[in-house]
C-alpha cells in the first residue's frame, strides 16, 4: 500500500513526506513511502479508528490498474469494493465502426492472456448470426480447440505465477513465466504474434498451420507433463503457501449463484459446471477429458483446479494434434472467406505474391472477391446471438446484434473477469489485509477484460 | 441494398419474412448524410427489420419454459399477453419481450420456479435502435439454468424520454455491476438499484457513450502521403 488518500488528484508526486490536509470525510493522508511513522502516529491521534485505504491503480499486487478501496480497523478489513474503469478503451464502441472480420483484431485485445477464447466466442456468434455454424470445416474447429487449451494452460500459468508473486514467492512466478513462454513461442510460430493474434475469424482462420507446428506442439505437451509436477513440488504440500491460501477468499455455492461467479471459482465449491461440457461448441463433445472440482471454495482448491485444468488440457492438446486431417480452415463460401493467402515477407506477415499475382492477373472474379471482402466486408442478416464459451476464468458470453449491414450494430462482452471480481466483497470483508491479495489473486481478474 | 437486391442469386442475405420489427429505414448506399449522394445509389432504399414474434409451437425444449413462464405468472395474478408482449424464435435461441414493469416478477419467477430455475443470470447489454421510435433503448439479459441446461434471454425495450427500468439485483446480485454499466453508456436508470453510478466512466463524464448519436471520435491519420479519416468519418455501407 503506498498510498492512502480520498481523491487521486490530491497525490504530489515530488513530496517525500507525507501530507495531511482536512477534507469534508476526515484527514487525508497522502502517502508516498517511507513516512509510515508519521502516518501512524497521525492516525493514533485520531478519535476515528478506521482507516480508509486506497490500495492501487497502480500498485504491484493488484493485478493491474485495479483499484481496491479498502475500510480497514487495525488489520481487519471491515469494508472493500473495487474501483475499476482504469483500462477502459471502449473496444465496443470501436466495433462497430469496423467491419465483422476486422472485429477479433480487437476483441482479442479485450482479456489479453486469453486472446483465443475471446476470438473464438466472438467469431462463435457471428457464425451464429450468418447461419454457417455447421459449415465451420472441421480441421479449423480442432486448431480453435487447440488453440484454447494452450491458451488455458498459458492463462492459468500466469495466475499461479501472479499469484505466487504476491505472497513473495518468486520462484513460482519465476516457473510460471518461464512455462508460459514456452505456450506463447508456439503462439508465435502459429500466428505470427505472440498476443493479440486476431488468428480466429468469422468462418475459421486467418491461415493454417504452418510446417512444423505440429512437431513442436507435440515436443511442448512432452516438456510441459514435465515440468507441471514441479508445481506440486514447490506448492502443493509448502505448508507457508497453504498456511497462506487455505479459508482465504471463501465463496460458498449459493454466492456464487448469486454473484454469477464462474470458472475456477465456481467449481471450487464442488459444482461440475463446465460450458464445455454442458453446452459444448467446436466439438468439445467428441473429446475425452474431466472437470476438476473441490469442495473447498477457497483459494487452495482454485490453485488445485488450476492446476489439474492444465493436465487436462494438455490431455485435449493431444488428442487435437491426433485428430487434425489436412484440408481447408474456412468456410467455403467465397462471400465470407477473406481470400487473402498469407505469407511471411521481408516486412512482417501479409498477403503472400504468388496469391496477389494470381488474383491480379489471371481472375477478375477473385479480384472483385478480394477487393468488396476487404473494403466493404460481408453482410450479416440482422439478428441476435448470444454465444459462450469456457474461457480459462469461466463463462465468456458475447451478445451480438446484427442490423443486416457490413459493421456489428453492437458488440457485448460478458466478461468472466468482470463478473467474477463483484465477489472480491463478498470473499474479503472480516478477513485480514493481506488475504485480500491472496482473495484477488485466486479471482485471476485481468483488467483488460473488465474494463474493455 | 435495395429488396430488388435481395432476390438475386443469394448475394446479399434476405431478411427473414417481412413482419418483423422496423428499427431503421436507410437510404443511399455509402452512408453519405450531407449534400447529394453523386454516386448513383441515392434512391435505395433498406428497411431494417428484426426477426419478429414467432407463434407457438416453439420447438423442443422453449415451449415447456413458455408453458411454465405462462403458467407460473398466472398463479402470481398476472395475465401472461401483459407481461409477454411477444416471444421470438431465431437461431436456436428463444427471447421474450417483457413489459418493463413487470420485469422483477418474471425475473423472480424464472429464477424460484422449480420447473425454470434460471439460476445464474448473465448480466444486462444494453443496444441502442434510434431509428426505432418510442422503444429506442432495450435492455437484454441472458439467464442460464444450470440445473437444466438452458438458456433463454428477456429483452425489456423503453423510451428515450423516460429510460426507466426496474432494477433486478435484489433477485440476481450479480446484475450490480452490469447495471451500472448499462447506465453508464445507455443511460437507462434501473430504478432501486442500490447504487446507481457511472462504472467505467469518471463520475463527472456526460452524455452517454454507446449510444450511435454519441460520436466516436478520432483524428485523421497520415499515412503514406494520404490523409485517412477518423474511423467514423470513414466510407460506410448503410
Amino acid at each position: 500500500m503506498s498510498t492512502s488518500h480520498a481523491s487521486p488528484h490530491a497525490t504530489d508526486p515530488t513530496a517525500s513526506q507525507a501530507s495531511a490536509r482536512e477534507t469534508t470525510e476526515g484527514t487525508v493522508y497522502t502517502v508516498t513511502g517511507g513516512d509510515w511513522d508519521e502516518v501512524a502516529t497521525a492516525a493514533a491521534r485520531g478519535d476515528d479508528e478506521k482507516i480508509i485505504v486506497n490500495m492501487g491503480p497502480q500498485h504491484p499486487s493488484t493485478h493491474g490498474v485495479l483499484r481496491l478501496i479498502l475500510e480497514i480497523d487495525g488489520e481487519t478489513v471491515t469494508e472493500a469494493r473495487c474501483g475499476i474503469g482504469y483500462l477502459h478503451t471502449g473496444i465496443e464502441k470501436n466495433l462497430e465502426y469496423r467491419t465483422w472480420t476486422q472485429g477479433t483484431t480487437f476483441v482479442t485485445r479485450m482479456d489479453y492472456l486469453t486472446p483465443f477464447f475471446n476470438e473464438t466466442a466472438y467469431c462463435l456468434a457471428v457464425e451464429r448470426l450468418l447461419g454457417i455454424e455447421d459449415q465451420v470445416p472441421d480441421r479449423a474447429s480442432v486448431i480453435r480447440v487447440m488453440m484454447m487449451e494452450l491458451n488455458r494452460i498459458s492463462s492459468h500459468l500466469v495466475a499461479i505465477a501472479t499469484g505466487g508473486m504476491e505472497l513473495g514467492a518468486t520462484t513460482v512466478m519465476i516457473y510460471g513465466f518461464r512455462d508460459r513462454e514456452l505456450v506463447l513461442d508456439l503462439f508465435e510460430l502459429i500466428t505470427g504474434l505472440r498476443m493479440n493474434h486476431a488468428y480466429i475469424r468469422p468462418g475459421g482462420l486467418a491461415q493454417d498451420l504452418p510446417a512444423g507446428a505440429v512437431d513442436q506442439v507435440r515436443e511442448f505437451v512432452k516438456k510441459m507433463r514435465k515440468n507441471l509436477p514441479e508445481y506440486d513440488k514447490l506448492c502443493t504440500g509448502n505448508p507457508v503457501f497453504k498456511a497462506r491460501l487455505q479459508d482465504v477468499g471463501y465463496l460458498d455455492l449459493s454466492g456464487c449463484m448469486a454473484l454469477g461467479a464462474t470458472g475456477p471459482i465456481l467449481r471450487s465449491t464442488g459444482l461440475p459446471h463446465d460450458l464445455r461440457k454442458a453446452q459444448p461448441y467446436c466439438g468439445y463433445e467428441t473429446y475425452d477429458f474431466d472437470v476438476p472440482t473441490d469442495t473447498t471454495c477457497d483459494s487452495y482448491g482454485r490453485f488445485l483446479i488450476r492446476l489439474e485444468e492444465m493436465r487436462q488440457s494438455l490431455r485435449i492438446v493431444e488428442q487435437c494434434l491426433d485428430r487434425l486431417e489436412p484440408g481447408p480452415v474456412m468456410v467455403g463460401d467465397k462471400k465470407i472467406a477473406w481470400p487473402a493467402q498469407l505469407a511471411l515477407g521481408p516486412d512482417g506477415l501479409g498477403n503472400s505474391l504468388d496469391h496477389i499475382r494470381n488474383i491480379m492477373g489471371t481472375s477478375m472474379e477473385a479480384l472483385i472477391h478480394h477487393f468488396k471482402l476487404v473494403t466493404e466486408g460481408f453482410r450479416v442478416p440482422p439478428g441476435q446471438a448470444y454465444a459462450a464459451v469456457e474461457s480459462a476464468k469461466g463463462e465468456l458470453g458475447v451478445h451480438v446484434v446484427s442490423d443486416g449491414g457490413t459493421r456489428p450494430f453492437r458488440v457485448h462482452f460478458r466478461d468472466p473477469s468482470f463478473t467474477n471480481l463483484q465477489s472480491m466483497a463478498a470473499m474479503c470483508e472480516g478477513g485480514q489485509v493481506a488475504d485480500v491479495i491472496v482473495a484477488v489473486a485466486s479471482i485471476d481478474p485481468v483488467m483488460g477484460g473488465v474494463d474493455r | 441494398m435495395s429488396e430488388a437486391q435481395d432476390n438475386g442469386n443469394g448475394a446479399v442475405p434476405s431478411p427473414r419474412g417481412g413482419t418483423g420489427e422496423v428499427i431503421d429505414v436507410r437510404r443511399g448506399m455509402f452512408g453519405a448524410k450531407e449534400g447529394g449522394d453523386t454516386s448513383g445509389y441515392g434512391g435505395l432504399v433498406r428497411t431494417v427489420r428484426l426477426p419478429g414474434a414467432s407463434g407457438r409451437p416453439y420447438g423442443g425444449w422453449f415451449d415447456e419454459v413458455a408453458d411454465e413462464l405462462e403458467g407460473a405468472l398466472e398463479e402470481q395474478g398476472l395475465v401472461p399477453e401483459e407481461v409477454i408482449e411477444k416471444t421470438v424464435v431465431d437461431r436456436g435461441e428463444i427471447t421474450f419481450h417483457i413489459a418493463r414493469d413487470h420485469l422483477p416478477v418474471v425475473a423472480r419467477v424464472l429464477r424460484d420456479d422449480p420447473a425454470l430455475r434460471f439460476e445464474m443470470c448473465t448480466g444486462v447489454s444494453g443496444v441502442h435502435f434510434p431509428g426505432e421510435s418510442g422503444r429506442e433503448l432495450h435492455a437484454v439479459y441472458h439467464l442460464r439454468s444450470i440445473t437444466h441446461n438452458r438458456l433463454i434471454r428477456l429483452e425489456v425495450s423503453v423510451p428515450d424520454g423516460d429510460p426507466h427500468i426496474p432494477s433486478i439485483v435484489s433477485v440476481y446480485p450479480a446484475n450490480d455491476w452490469h447495471e451500472r454499466e448499462a447506465y453508464d453508456f445507455f443511460g437507462i436508470v434501473f430504478d432501486g438499484h442500490p447504487a446507481l453510478t457511472r462504472i467505467m466512466m469518471p463520475d463527472d463524464w456526460q452524455g452517454f457513450p454507446q449510444r450511435k448519436d454519441y460520436p466516436l471520435g478520432g483524428i485523421p491519420v497520415e499515412y503514406k502521403g494520404a490523409q485517412i479519416p477518423a474511423p467514423d468519418q470513414r466510407r460506410s455501407y448503410s
